[in-house]
């Protein structure tokens, strides 16, 4: 047997490594530019009446996004008020109660379907649904698709989370002669609280940044969000619509807006993630 | 007794006014009455049976012991006793597990009662995600009326049975997990008397624990039996000659022979067991 070259298994080895990490350098430096450009750009915006003021028509001083800052809280909550009960009620069955059987490998495969469907045609569905069918665009509409969007990501972490808590606390519950509910929620939520909580605030960090599916749906208003039933204004549509405006102004108020997304996402990560290290502790 | 009511109306409310006397004392339950028995009990994981036409007699107020080698059946056999098994799909059991008697096989049993009657400890301490306090509180809270200053006393004297009363008075609102393994140990036993049980089934209670805490769980289980049926699987088969009155001796499933534990270790009738005991395999 003749031994294979050292100097040509080195070799591959080192471009290997080469290659591998000028990737790893490629991917953080595309993070550094957009968020560079976005603080950068965006900075611009941020002033006290960004935060406090009705948009101003185009060319008049002044103006900036409170009402969709507050329409863009709004929408979210009331999406994570619907999709995160159902959504941990899926997980908790899919663990639970379905584990093996037929029917929960069926709903597995629909949620990881479910997951990787584009969220325009979740709001495409919202708007054929509800915007069509009641005749006006709607902050409800909205925060439907949203919740869609959410409830697969929060059924599956859930489903995950509690698959990872022993069985034999839930033993230990149900041989005191609790009730499986009461087990479930009682002490094997207790348990998997951490996970429970970090799956769901990703999943809101994810809905936050959606776009497409709210055009279909909550649309845009330049005015206060005084119902749930009319257009209802947010963050990211009046991105895409300021952004496509030929107008200065409106285009540094985008850049606003996106700065405030980026940032309200990353600050949602940064707290869970610091959420589980504290309780690992 | 399995009350006559259970048997017509299945589901009743599982909350009952708190018995002014918790402690039975020996006159009550006369030693050596049959508390549990099974009768035919067979075993399936799925298609794969685990127990063959076991027969077994649990007196009342001792301490039985289940012994043999590793997946015999031993955890399988005692965990028909409270129906735990049923929380896994593909497990299911024929033949008859008698409480006092009664059938608890039977459909029309009540689950949460029946465990409330018969409690478990398991091989690994399993303190719940919470204080010490609400440990024991929580299950007695799911079983009794009961207002504060009696949960107050509830908890402190489940404590006390369990000699963890003084390690822990301290430490109430410390959460559970935070424990000794060995004092976990005894908080799950404390858990498990507090809602006043006749029957404590201990599923290697202390292979998780060193030497020391399991001296302490040995000596607890003898003052235990006073009060409790109780039924022990062990690996350690020195530990079921020191603490228990009966001995199983399970193998591939079968009860190869039973009886007083004096007898199974001096002067077994059966080769097997005689072979397992003097360490020749297992």
């Amino acid at each position: 047997m003749k031994p294979r070259s050292l100097t040509y298994r080195r070799g591959i080895d080192l471009s290997i490594r080469v290659i591998s990490s000028l990737a790893a350098l490629f991917g953080i430096i595309m993070l550094g530019w957009i968020l560079g450009t976005v603080l950068f750009k965006g900075a611009a915006a941020i002033n006290w009446a960004f935060f406090t003021e009705l948009p101003a028509p185009p060319g008049m001083p002044g103006g900036g996004l409170a009402n969709a800052i507050l329409g863009t809280l709004l929408i979210t909550l009331l999406s994570v008020l619907i999709g995160v009960p159902v959504g941990l009620a899926a997980g908790v069955w899919l663990a639970e109660f379905g584990q093996e059987s037929k029917l929960a490998e069926v709903i597995r495969f629909a949620a990881n379907l479910l997951m990787s469907t584009p969220s325009i045609i979740i709001g495409v569905f919202v708007y054929v649904v509800m915007v069509l069918t009641t005749g006006k665009f709607s902050g409800t509409a909205g925060a439907v698709t949203l919740a869609i969007i959410m409830l697969p990501v929060v059924a599956r972490t859930a489903e995950d989370m509690l698959a990872l808590v022993p069985s034999a606390l839930r033993e230990a519950a149900l041989a005191l002669g609790m009730p499986r509910w009461k087990a479930t929620l009682g002490i094997v939520f207790r348990a998997a609280q951490t996970g429970l909580l970090t799956g769901t605030l990703l999943a809101v960090a994810r809905v936050s940044g959606e776009t497409a599916p709210l055009l279909f749906t909550a649309l845009n208003s330049p005015y206060w969000p005084e119902s749930f039933n009319e257009p209802t204004a947010n963050l990211t549509v009046t991105i895409f619509n300021y952004a496509m405006s030929p107008y200065d102004d409106w285009q540094t108020l985008a850049w606003g807006a996106s700065l405030l997304i980026t940032a309200g996402v990353l600050g949602t990560t940064i707290i869970t993630r610091g959420f589980i290290w504290y309780r690992s502790r | 007794m399995m009350q006559t009511a259970t048997a017509t109306l299945p589901h009743r409310p599982q909350v009952r006014p708190l018995p002014v006397s918790s402690v039975k004392t020996e006159s009550q339950v006369h030693a050596g009455q049959i508390k549990i028995a099974t009768r035919g009990l067979n075993f399936y994981y799925a298609d794969q049976q685990a127990l063959f036409d076991n027969e077994l007699e649990i007196a009342a107020n001792q301490v039985t012991a289940i012994i043999g080698p590793s997946g015999c059946g031993k955890s399988t056999h005692l965990r028909t006793y409270n129906r735990i098994f049923e929380l896994y799909r593909g497990q299911r059991v024929s033949g008859e597990v008698l409480l006092d008697g009664q059938n608890i096989l039977d459909g029309d049993c009540d689950v949460l009662e029946l465990r409330r009657k018969i409690g478990m400890i398991f091989q690994k301490p399993t303190p719940f995600p919470m204080s010490v306090f609400d440990n024991i509180a929580y299950g007695l809270k799911q079983h009794y009326h009961i207002n504060r200053s009696e949960l107050r006393d509830r908890v402190e004297t489940a404590l006390q049975q369990a000699a963890l009363w003084d390690e822990v008075k301290d430490k109430l609102n410390h959460p559970g997990t935070a424990l000794s393994g060995g004092q976990q140990q005894r908080l799950c036993i404390a858990r498990a008397i507090a809602i006043e049980p006749e029957i404590l089934l201990m599923d290697e209670p202390t292979s998780a624990v060193d030497p020391i805490a399991t001296a302490r769980i040995e000596e607890l289980i003898d003052t235990l039996k006073k009060r409790y049926t109780i039924v022990i699987v062990t690996h350690n088969m020195q530990q079921a000659a020191r603490i228990s009155d009966y001995t199983a001796f399970f193998y591939q499933g079968r009860i190869v022979e039973f009886g007083a534990t004096d007898k199974i270790f001096t002067n077994p009738d059966n080769q097997q067991t005689e072979d397992y005991i003097t360490g020749r395999f297992g």
